[in-house]
Formats: structure tokens, C-alpha cells, sequence
């Protein structure tokens, strides 16, 4: 009892310390000043007086709302004398793995660097600076020549770091047995298996309504849709966080699910946030970055190619480079695996003083990043809204979709439960496909890295982004994986070879998600 | 019955040829005997000519209307719709109704347009007004863009003036005539980008009015950023969003082609301005086809050989207010990436269904109500029988609860047409 209440403190005080840095403790505070001028509160009992208007005045929600923002991310509660390399990730091969993962990454940008005699950043000349500036709502017509620059990593390299991943305290012998994981991940990893989902994913269940299934057009609106559209209304009235979180799980309706995402990730547009980004802005115009001409590429190669997402070419630029210049995202590497890469001032290799962390925000785009970004500019038009509210969604569950570690909604994880899943439950279709080298895993982690944005319909995939944000967690993407396996088993167990099992799977635009998942977790005989 | 369908086309394109052939239909020539004659504009003013033209027996189904050109020409469709107005005014109908500034409430549709050089001395009054303002100007018989500029100065058009010197009455042909219609400057943009609805619309009869929607329209965006500014207005990759004009642009990309279906168009609405005015949106986008029909309807020739699907050209406005452009007899069927391939293979397979039941050999004296099941990706927007079935007075009332409350445009059971709660 004691541990937990001193645990319990010991997160009060962090998260006090958090947040008494951010903007919401000035804006507390200077209301509370305000307050003095009210005739409700009294000296006597200034303290109550205060919090009562706090109260009143929805402040006290707005407070409420931070607390349950830190939460949300707060890492799992670990040892008091852990050390903050803990913090990032507690297995030491995990850490050692990602830290050579992440030389790898940083030498291969620099070769190109040196390769193409081309600075990882240099400030523009002045007249760059006004072109930039006035093509910045239209960065897509600009082709420059980006013959010579290639992603730094594509999601295939990663798979085979991920897929020689060790554990060196683990022996579990050379004799083949049932328990031997048949897949491509050997990590040891606690995953869950369906009944545990079932318990964790219980409002997708069979009885409980859903926007995705239950809206379709032979469900009279009546039955749930019509209720449930009220009930977000009033959620959004009420401006709370964790409310909003508990109500999406079931699906946000199209109208409201803007407000809903901003709500549940504690965004608001207030104007020091649009200051924050117009800064950000006026840093890519000044400086040009390598990672700018990735980023380019990137776009080029994914989103203007994409049915959906083509028509805000210029918005991902708008979002992306000025994301690469954001040093606030580096507080996030306090509890992702990964560390911002070091780059040193020219002539000064090694001298700490001359550090910089490179790109400034410490994340390397690597090939399909800016889908991340694109399936949000449905939702919001306001380039610095939409900013915001990428930058969260990243620091948040993105990620951990590109960084090696043993969290359960890290890509080691979901890749293991989607193997998992699919042995124990498919069993037949998994030896089938192993059997002609086509290792479902293979086709699968490119949807799971990109949290399948670019390969399910947008509606759906925002149905599915729903879901990450009310169950905080990305393992519903392994799930819905596995779901889409099985859902192609007949076809997939005729094939017989790797490509002819792609090609089955290789496109998923018409699939319904939330059907797809709620059979698999509750409908299938287990 | 035996007997297989015998299809003649000019019109060379795989989507049509493909859909008759895998109905097992036989092609033949023109002088023989055909059922189904699938022809380009051109034919069908020959077919119903004085001089060259021809009976078409029961057993024969032409793709149009033999005076089409009173909707798909831009200077008839005009006149039409005034009309059209000006009767359903002098009717007393509550349809007719103009605000205070003299603007029709419920048919102000197509943006203010003049014939030149007919109505050039109206038009010049109109330009005065807003001597800021910007026109478009399109030759009336020509498509694909060809032919189009914009204009914002008088000088730009002085030949058409009627006075003047340069022109001469003799040459007032129908190659020369010109519609100039106020440009749209305030075109709702999606990533900073200008578009237009292309939507394809089946009429099986005119009168009684039935006409079908295709639920699978797009969105046709420019490559280039929109900017109103005066400098771009010669640049046409930035306002004219015909594909045949953006495909030679720099950046026209060969995998989308610039296209976007109008269900995306939906969900970006319904996410960034909300369900209640998207839907009133839709809901007026079909009530402008309809009204556009039934304008047309009492002088289109309704000849029971004939059905027509046409592409309607529409541009949304920041507003929110949708407006006509253009109706076209001959919407392109040339297919300009693969899905849009596959979008008018389907287009053509649903069209035949509906308009050639069961693939038999047809009988243009059948009541042209084809059940429920063929529709494909259709949907009935307007059936008269029905609707008067349901009993005239509904009309006003309906109309006045248009305003209020979003109807799902979805056909809840069957044999309803939700898509027309106002009759």
C-alpha cells in the first residue's frame, strides 16, 4: 500500500513538474489573478474561492485534460533507482540494438551527404529565401532534381534488423516443438493472446454498437447511429479528454471526429500555437536542410501518387518541413528507445560543445514517413492545426512504429502478435504460407509500420485511427492484420509463391474494417 | 425471343465495345439491321434529319435525343432554364420566388450568362456593374475547353460587339457564336486546388421525366495552384479543370489522374464544415440537375427510340452553392488512367442494363421501368410517375422543409427514392 501511495506521489510530482513548464500553468495562473477581482471570492477563503471558479469556469476540465494527456504517454511505472535509460527502454539488447540500428541510419545519410557534396544544412541566400517564401503554398510544383537522393531506409530494411533481433539470455534449444514461433520474430515478447483482446477491445464486441458497422445503410439510424451522434455532441460540450477517448472507441461520426481527435490529443489552437508554427516556418525558409530533399522525395513517391491523398501535395510539405525543425519533439526521446541522431559543427568532429542534434527534431524521415501526415489533411485545413495535430499523433503512437523496443504497441511487439495470432489461430493457412516461403509477416509490416495509411480507404482507415486514439494503444493494427489474413485465407491457401500471396493481398481498398475486426476477435470459434 | 442484340457504334472505345461483347451481342453495320445503335452527335442529327434521316423501327434504341443540343448547347441550356423561370413566375409557383434583391431563390443555378453577339449591349450593362469582375467566354458548339478564355477587360471582346466594325452579320454562324458567363473567382479549393463535379446523369424519358444518377462522379482538379490573380488568367492548366486540357500539363500524373471520387469530396466536407451543410450541398447539386431537366423537358423531342446519359459539369463555390456549367451529350469515354477505365466500363454495363432490359432484343414500347435489382451503381434521382403518384401538394410542402434537417441521400427500403423528397 505504502509502495503504491509513494508511487502514486512520485507521479503527481513529475507530472506537476511537466506541466507547471508548459503554457496552461501561466494561463492558470494569470486567470487565478483575474479572479481576485471577482466578487465571489473572498480572502477567508481564497483557496476554495478559487478552485470553485475554477471549476465553474471549465478551467479546471482544461487541467483535467493536461493531467490525462501526460498520462496517456507516461511511460510504465519502473524502479525508483532505475536510470533514465530505462525510461527509453528497460531490455539492454533492445537498447543496444537500436542504438546500431541507428549508426546504420546515420551513416548512410552522411555517405550521401558526402556522395553528393551536399551540406546537411546551409542557410539560403536571401533571394531563395523570398522565392520559398512565395511558393509556400505551392512547394509541389517545384521538381527539383531528386534523381540522386534515395530514402535513407525503406520499411523492408527495417523487418531484417527486426528479424535478427536476439535475445542473448534466451535459449530455447534446437529441437523443433509446438512451442517453437514459427515466424520471423525470435524475441521473446509478452503478447496477448484473443481472449486477453477481447477483455482489452471489449466495446468492439458483437453487442455493443459501432460507427463502421452499425451505420451502414439497412441499420435504421434510430438503433444507434442517431444516439450516438448526440451523445460525441455532448462530449464535445463538455470538453472531456478522457471522456472523448472512452466515446471513441466506438467510432467518432465524421462530423464531430476533427473536434474529437484535438480534444482526446489536448490541442488547442491558441495563438501562441500559431506563432509556435509561423516560427517554424520562417526556420525552413532560412535554412535548408538534406532531410528537406528526403522529405520531397518522399512525397513525390507516396502521397502525389495516391488516390486519396494527392490533392494536399503541398500541404504535407508545409507540415513535414517544418516538423524537421521543431526541437519541442525532442522531449519525446525521453521515452522512445531511439535518440536523436549527433551531428557535429564542420571541422569540429567530436567536441561536445559543437553537438547539434540533426535533423533538430531528431527524427530521419525514411520512405512513406509522410503518410503519417496525410490521411489527418481530411480532418483539418488550417495548416497549423493540422501541424499540431500530427506532431502529437507522432510523439505519441508513431513512433513506436519505427523504433526497436519492447513497449506492447512497439513494432517488435505488434509484429509478434500478428504472428502469433495468426499460428495459433490459423495455424493451417501459417504453415502453408511458410511452407511456400512467403512469411506472412513479409507482406504485412509494411501496412503495420504505416499504421496502413495509403492502403485501406480513408474513411475506414480514419475508423481505424479511431481506435488507436480510444484504446491508446496500436496493437489493434496487428489484430486488424491478422483479421485481413483471415479473411483472404481460402484465396491464400491456394497460392504458391511469395508474389501470388502479395498479389491476393495487395490491395485492401474496399475492405471494411471494423467487420474484419469484430469477427476475428469475437466470431471466430477459438 | 431468340434472337442476339445487334449493336452498331462510331465511337471506337474498348468500354463500349468490351460491354457488347460480353453480353454475347452481335456487331454489325450500320445498313443493316441493328437493335442498339450506340453514335456520336454527328450521326444522330442524321438520323433525324429531314434529308438523310429515317424511321427507327420498335426494335431499335438509339444513345440520344434527337434535339439534345437543347440542354448540352451552353447558349440553348440557357435560354431554357430563363425560360423556364420566367413560366414557372408568371404561374405564381413558390419555386419561382426571388429574394429582395431580385435573385431566384431556388433556380439561380447557372451563373449569369449572355449570348454574344446577341445580347452584347446587355452584357456591356452587366460588366458595368462590377467592372472588377471576371468572364468566361466559350464558343457554344465546341467541348474539351477548346476555344475558351477568360476575360476582364471590354477591349478583350470587342469583335463580338454588334456594332462593331470588324464584325459583319454574315458571319454569324453557329461557329461563331459565344456564350460569356461570369466567372466563378471564388471556387471552393481542396488543398489549395480549384475543381469541378463531373457527374453522369441517365434520362430514359423526358416526359414523363426519368432520370437516373451515378453515384460514382468525380472530381476533376487542376494541376496548378488556383490564384485569382489577373496575371494567371491566361494560364489554363490553372482554371480550366477539363482533363484534356490538364493532361498536358507538367505535372498531370497518369496514376490519378487528378481525379478524386465524390464520396472523398464527402468525407473531406461532412469532416471540415459538418454533416448538415454537406448534405444540403448533394441535395442541391441533384435538385439543379433535376430542375435543369425539367426545363428542357417540354421542348425536347421525347422520341421513346431514345435515351441519352450526359456528364453535368458543376462548381462548388466557397459558399457552398453549386452551379451549372455545362451539360454534355457525349461525355468522354476515353479512359485517362485505369481506374477511370474501370469507373466507365461500369458506367456503360449499368447504362445497358437499365436502358436494354435483360440484354434482349429491345421494344421501345416497354414502360422504361426497369426493376430495383439492375440499377448497379445508379440511382433513381427523379421519377415523375412516381412522384405524381404521391400526389401533387407534397411539392410544397417539401420544398419548404428542404432547408431543414440533413437527409441521408441513401435508399433506406426499397423502391424508395430518397434522393427526391421534394417532388
Amino acid at each position: 500500500m505504502l509502495q503504491e501511495e509513494s508511487d502514486l506521489s512520485l507521479i503527481i510530482a513529475q507530472i506537476v513538474q511537466k506541466l507547471k513548464g508548459s503554457n496552461l500553468y501561466s494561463q492558470l495562473e494569470r486567470q487565478a489573478w483575474a479572479s481576485l477581482q471577482r466578487p465571489e471570492i473572498k480572502l477567508e477563503s481564497l483557496k476554495e474561492d478559487i478552485k470553485e471558479f475554477f471549476k465553474i469556469s471549465g478551467w479546471e476540465k482544461k487541467l483535467q485534460n493536461a493531467v490525462y494527456g501526460e498520462l496517456s504517454v507516461f511511460p510504465l511505472p519502473s524502479h525508483p533507482a532505475a536510470p533514465p535509460e530505462h525510461l527509453k527502454e528497460p531490455l539492454v539488447y533492445m537498447r543496444k540494438a537500436q542504438g546500431s540500428w541507428e549508426k546504420r541510419i546515420l551513416k548512410s545519410l552522411n555517405s550521401m551527404c558526402t556522395e553528393l557534396s551536399i551540406p546537411l544544412a546551409r542557410k539560403r541566400p536571401v533571394g531563395e529565401q523570398k522565392e520559398l517564401l512565395n511558393k509556400w503554398n505551392e512547394m509541389g510544383t517545384d521538381e527539383p532534381d531528386l534523381s540522386l537522393f534515395r530514402p535513407v531506409y525503406a520499411p523492408k530494411d527495417f523487418l531484417e534488423v527486426l528479424i535478427n533481433l536476439r535475445n542473448p539470455n534466451y535459449e530455447n534449444g534446437d529441437s523443433l516443438s509446438f512451442r517453437t514461433h514459427l515466424g520471423l520474430i525470435q524475441i521473446p515478447l509478452k503478447v496477448k493472446d484473443i481472449p486477453e483482446l477481447k477483455e482489452c477491445f471489449v466495446e468492439l464486441g458483437l453487442n455493443t454498437g459501432q460507427l463502421g458497422i452499425d451505420d451502414s445503410t439497412q441499420v435504421p439510424p434510430e438503433l444507434f447511429e442517431n444516439e450516438h451522434v448526440r451523445i460525441g455532441q455532448k462530449v464535445l460540450a463538455e470538453q472531456d479528454s478522457a471522456a472523448a477517448q472512452q466515446y471513441i472507441r466506438q467510432g467518432s461520426p465524421t462530423a464531430l471526429r476533427a473536434e474529437l481527435w484535438a480534444l482526446i490529443l489536448n490541442i488547442s489552437s491558441e495563438p501562441e500555437d500559431v506563432l509556435y508554427y509561423e516560427q517554424l516556418k520562417t526556420n525552413v525558409i532560412q535554412h535548408d536542410l538534406l532531410v528537406d530533399s528526403l522529405i520531397y522525395k518522399d512525397v513525390k513517391l507516396t502521397a502525389s501518387n495516391d488516390d486519396y491523398y494527392f490533392v494536399f501535395e503541398d500541404y504535407l510539405y508545409q507540415v513535414l518541413l517544418c516538423f524537421s525543425r521543431d526541437t519541442s519533439v525532442l522531449s519525446h526521446f525521453a521515452y522512445n528507445s531511439a535518440s536523436p541522431p549527433k551531428s557535429y559543427i564542420r571541422g569540429k568532429l567530436g567536441l561536445e560543445e559543437y553537438a547539434v542534434f540533426y535533423p533538430p527534431n531528431g527524427v530521419i524521415p525514411f520512405h512513406g514517413f509522410s503518410m503519417y501526415v496525410a490521411p489527418l489533411c481530411f480532418l483539418y485545413h488550417e495548416p497549423s492545426k493540422l501541424y499540431q495535430i500530427f506532431r502529437e499523433m507522432y510523439v505519441r503512437f508513431f513512433f513506436r512504429l519505427h523504433s526497436i523496443s519492447s513497449h506492447p504497441s512497439g513494432i517488435v511487439s505488434l509484429c509478434l502478435l500478428f504472428e502469433t495470432l495468426l499460428q495459433t489461430y490459423l495455424p493451417q493457412l501459417f504453415y502453408h504460407l511458410r511452407e511456400i516461403g512467403a512469411q506472412p509477416l513479409r507482406i504485412s509490416f509494411k501496412w503495420m509500420v504505416r499504421a496502413f495509411s495509403g492502403y485501406l480507404a480513408t474513411d475506414q482507415l480514419l475508423l481505424l485511427w479511431d481506435r488507436i486514439l480510444g484504446y491508446n494503444s496500436l496493437e489493434i493494427l496487428a489484430v486488424l492484420a491478422a483479421a485481413v489474413f483471415a479473411f483472404r485465407a481460402v484465396n491464400l491457401m491456394e497460392v504458391t509463391s511469395l508474389a501470388a500471396a502479395e498479389a491476393v493481398l495487395a490491395d485492401l481498398s474496399t475492405l471494411k474494417v471494423m467487420p474484419l475486426l469484430q469477427i476475428f476477435l469475437f466470431a471466430t470459434v477459438t | 425471343m431468340a434472337g442476339k442484340v445487334k449493336w452498331v457504334t462510331d465511337i471506337e472505345k474498348s468500354v463500349l465495345i468490351n460491354n457488347f461483347e460480353k453480353r454475347g451481342w452481335v456487331q454489325v453495320t450500320e445498313n443493316e439491321d441493328w437493335n442498339f445503335y450506340w453514335m456520336s452527335v454527328q450521326t444522330i442529327r442524321n438520323v433525324f434529319s429531314v434529308e438523310t434521316g429515317y424511321r427507327l423501327s420498335d426494335d431499335q434504341i438509339v444513345n440520344h435525343f434527337p434535339n439534345h443540343y437543347e440542354l448540352t448547347r451552353k447558349d440553348l441550356m440557357v435560354k431554357n432554364i430563363k425560360r423556364y423561370r420566367k413560366e414557372l413566375e408568371k404561374e405564381g409557383s413558390p419555386l419561382a420566388e426571388k429574394d429582395e434583391n431580385g435573385k431566384y431563390l431556388y433556380l439561380d443555378f447557372v451563373p449569369v450568362t449572355y449570348m454574344l453577339p446577341a445580347d452584347y449591349n446587355l452584357f456591356v450593362e452587366e460588366f458595368r456593374k462590377s467592372p472588377s469582375s471576371t468572364w468566361i467566354m466559350k464558343p457554344c458548339g465546341k467541348a474539351q475547353g477548346k476555344g475558351i478564355f477568360l476575360i476582364n477587360k471590354l477591349s478583350q471582346i470587342k469583335k463580338w460587339s454588334r456594332d462593331s466594325k470588324t464584325s459583319s452579320f454574315v458571319s454569324q454562324s453557329n461557329k461563331e457564336a459565344y456564350v460569356i458567363s461570369l466567372y466563378i473567382n471564388n471556387p471552393l479549393l481542396i488543398g489549395g486546388r480549384k475543381f469541378d463535379l463531373r457527374l453522369y446523369v441517365l434520362v430514359s424519358t423526358y416526359r414523363p421525366l426519368r432520370c437516373y444518377m451515378y453515384k460514382l462522379g468525380f472530381c476533376r482538379f487542376c494541376t496548378v495552384k488556383y490564384t485569382p490573380s489577373t496575371s494567371e488568367l491566361d494560364n489554363m492548366f490553372v482554371h480550366l479543370t477539363n482533363v484534356a486540357i490538364q493532361k498536358h500539363g507538367d505535372d498531370y500524373n497518369h496514376i490519378h489522374g487528378g481525379k478524386w471520387m465524390v464520396s472523398n469530396l464527402r468525407l473531406y466536407l461532412e469532416s471540415t464544415r459538418g454533416k448538415e451543410v454537406t448534405s444540403k450541398l448533394f441535395d442541391e447539386i441533384h435538385w439543379i440537375i433535376v430542375q435543369s431537366l425539367k426545363a428542357v423537358a417540354p421542348v425536347m423531342n421525347n422520341d421513346k427510340h431514345c435515351f441519352e446519359c450526359y456528364g453535368y459539369d458543376i462548381i462548388i463555390d466557397d459558399k457552398l452553392k453549386p452551379w451549372l456549367i455545362e451539360v454534355n451529350a457525349s461525355p468522354s469515354l476515353t479512359s485517362s488512367t485505369a481506374n477511370d477505365r474501370i469507373l466507365k466500363y461500369n458506367l456503360i454495363n449499368d447504362t445497358l442494363n437499365i436502358v436494354v432490359p435483360n440484354g434482349e432484343i429491345p421494344d421501345c414500347k416497354w414502360n422504361k421501368s426497369p426493376p430495383k435489382e439492375v440499377l448497379g451503381n445508379y440511382e433513381i434521382l427523379y421519377d415523375e410517375e412516381l412522384a405524381q403518384g404521391d400526389g401533387a401538394d407534397r411539392e410544397l410542402r417539401s420544398r419548404q422543409g428542404q432547408s431543414q434537417g440533413p437527409r441521408a441521400g441513401r435508399s433506406r427500403d426499397s423502391g424508395r427514392t430518397v434522393l427526391t423528397t421534394w417532388k
